[in-house]
């Protein structure tokens, strides 16, 4: 760093300013250098050698002994004598794809759901009343929760013995008998799909009432006047007044739901109808001593996230940086 | 007041009353049951009936719960603040230094903040058995730099590009370099940025299982979360809901007093990295 003496007011002509910004420009490199470093070493460097791995037949046991064998993992044929072509690797594994499946279905049903639940509880908290404060901390509290410390509790709330829920539901004649939300397949997905709404959609609403506290007061009071009805002010001026902050809100949200992993490990264990890529792949990596395999379905679940991400912004011209402002 | 206008104004309060009642009341009912013992656990309540401390008492004295507590609360504070030592200076460059490429390291700081975690597991548990963490509280503050270090910076940015140009504008005048300028003119302005930004990366930090899993293979080396998910009874029948919840409430309760008394703060942090774009 230059010393700073030299910026006196008196000399700051032109040929000043160039050197001021050539110094800014350095002390910037520095000031960026151990952050850059810090996330090489703790996610770009990662993530390469989860791709070498992902090629390579390495196991849990040993790191450093695996051979290299291409796109194996992925996908392999071998045409026997009899000519008959036996297929292996990931791309045909029907696990595999029952997890695609049902991570897609989670992240569209929840995040559909979730935009809808959280723009209705940001229009009643956008709404005056008295104590609307103590509601705002009230719907904080699903969000600071533990993911695990929420499955856990659901898991009790939903127990197909001692339930609260199956209680409920019964005594309201909703259900004719108790029903094991988390054990069985067909009602699994349901139970991850409840909890995730429920301890999500705070974030939504408060992203969405951020959006609509930034609408001018006056436009309303312009519709209300012209006799314009509510609902058609809500489609009219609010919702494409808030899209950007909803465009947002909406691919953070998508991202979050194609990677779940907790939820559904804590929650639905050794359900088939709730498995994740995020859980599939770490079931391969950790528990089944299929390291390499594993390797490949987690690089498969990034390449997914990535060019959902490139597709997103660029149909939708999000401006995420906020550069440019 | 008109009958349609009484109409709805009692649909709303029924909608406020119904927003209230769902957020809060698996709290409740985890609070209601952990003060259960015995065969009162199996009776569904929906009111308060028995007040007993024992399932408190198990899970703090018997088992490794209150190390697994330190443990998080050692990886959770260290995480925080070397994120913040290491984002201060980053989004200082990044909000008010112009170069070329910011943009783009922009856009990777926030695509690495999307990043599923899964895809770097394999990799960082080759690296942190290569360090020699593996099993340590370190190799957690290592691996969690991943999602709290953008998620800081990215933050920081927003909050430094808000602070008004004519302050920097100032003190350069007065001679200032960069450093200078960070350190005595900006941090003070900073510090609500600061606590928002330390908040919420705490609480991501408390709450991360996939790591804390991986890469702990001792009870006493676990963190809460992995720490309450394998609370096991003596059986696969008997899973102890009592303790479970008990200790669902203890690591709960200070996230919940946190969030209650920044409760602003944390709303402003919330939005700020989301629709401010």
């Amino acid at each position: 760093m230059t010393p700073s003496a030299s910026l006196a007011p008196s000399d700051r002509a032109s040929g000043r300013e160039l050197s001021l910004q050539q110094q800014r420009v350095r002390s910037a490199f520095w000031f960026l250098a151990p952050m850059v470093i810090a996330l090489i070493a703790a996610a770009a460097w990662p993530l390469l050698r989860t791709i070498y791995f992902s090629m390579t037949n390495t196991t849990l046991s040993s790191l450093y002994e695996g051979q290299w064998i291409g796109f194996d993992n992925y996908l392999s044929w071998r045409t026997l004598s009899s000519g008959k072509t036996i297929w292996r690797g990931t791309l045909v594994d029907p696990a595999w794809w029952n997890a695609v499946w049902n991570t897609v279905r989670f992240a569209f049903v929840s995040v559909a759901l979730e935009t809808v639940l959280g723009l209705l509880v940001a229009l009643v908290l956008n709404a005056e009343f008295k104590g609307r404060g103590l509601v705002r901390a009230a719907i904080l509290i699903p969000w600071a929760i533990p993911t695990i410390v929420s499955a856990k509790m659901w898991s009790w709330m939903l127990n197909d013995q001692f339930g609260i829920i199956n209680d409920l539901m019964l005594r309201m004649g909703v259900i004719g008998q108790k029903i094991a939300w988390t054990a069985s397949d067909a009602t699994s997905m349901y139970a991850v799909l409840l909890v995730d709404i429920w301890k999500t959609t705070p974030f939504m609403a408060l992203l969405c009432l951020a959006g609509l506290q930034m609408i001018p007061k006056d436009i309303y009071e312009a519709a209300k006047i012209d006799g314009v009805h509510p609902v058609r002010v809500f489609f009219r001026i609010t919702l494409p007044l808030i899209r950007p902050a909803l465009m947002v809100a909406v691919i953070f949200r998508t991202l979050d739901a194609l990677r779940i992993f907790d939820l559904v490990y804590v929650l639905t264990p050794n359900s088939k109808a709730t498995k994740t890529m995020s859980v599939i792949s770490r079931e391969n990596l950790i528990d089944f001593d299929k390291f390499a395999y594993g390797s490949a379905q987690s690089t498969l679940l990034f390449a997914i996230i990535a060019v959902f991400v490139a597709v997103y912004i660029w149909l939708g011209k999000v401006n995420l940086t906020g550069e440019g402002r | 007041m008109s009958a349609s206008r009484l109409f709805y104004r009692i649909g709303f309060y029924i909608a406020v009353v119904l927003i209230v009642v769902i957020s809060v009341f698996p709290f409740y009912y985890a609070v209601l049951t952990s003060f259960k013992t015995g065969t009162a656990i199996f009776e569904v309540d929906y009111w308060p009936k028995s007040f007993d401390l024992a399932n408190y008492d198990k899970v703090l004295t018997q088992a490794t719960f209150p190390r697994n507590l330190l443990n998080s609360l050692f990886v959770a504070t260290s995480t925080v603040g070397l994120s913040l030592l290491l984002a201060v200076t980053a989004s200082y460059a990044l909000a008010r230094v112009r170069f070329r490429g910011r943009g783009l390291l922009l856009i990777t700081i926030l695509a690495v903040s999307m990043f599923p975690q899964i895809a770097v597991l394999a990799g960082l548990f080759e690296l942190v058995r290569y360090l020699g963490l593996f099993n340590t509280p370190f190799a957690l503050i290592f691996s969690y730099t991943i999602f709290t270090l953008p998620f800081t910076v990215w933050l920081l940015t927003t909050f430094m590009r808000d602070l008004p140009l004519e302050i920097e504008e100032a003190a350069i005048v007065d001679g200032a370099t960069p450093w200078v300028i960070i350190t005595q003119v900006f941090m003070p302005l900073l510090w609500p940025a600061l606590v928002t930004t330390g908040l919420l990366a705490f609480i991501g930090a408390w709450n991360e299982y996939l790591f804390a899993l991986t890469f702990t293979s001792s009870e006493t080396t676990r963190t809460v979360p992995v720490a309450i998910a394998l609370l096991t009874g003596a059986s696969d029948k008997e899973i102890p809901w009592g303790p479970i919840m008990a200790a669902s409430v203890i690591v709960t309760v200070p996230l919940v007093v946190l969030v209650l008394i920044f409760q602003r703060k944390i709303v402003a942090g919330l939005t700020a990295g989301g629709v401010k774009g």
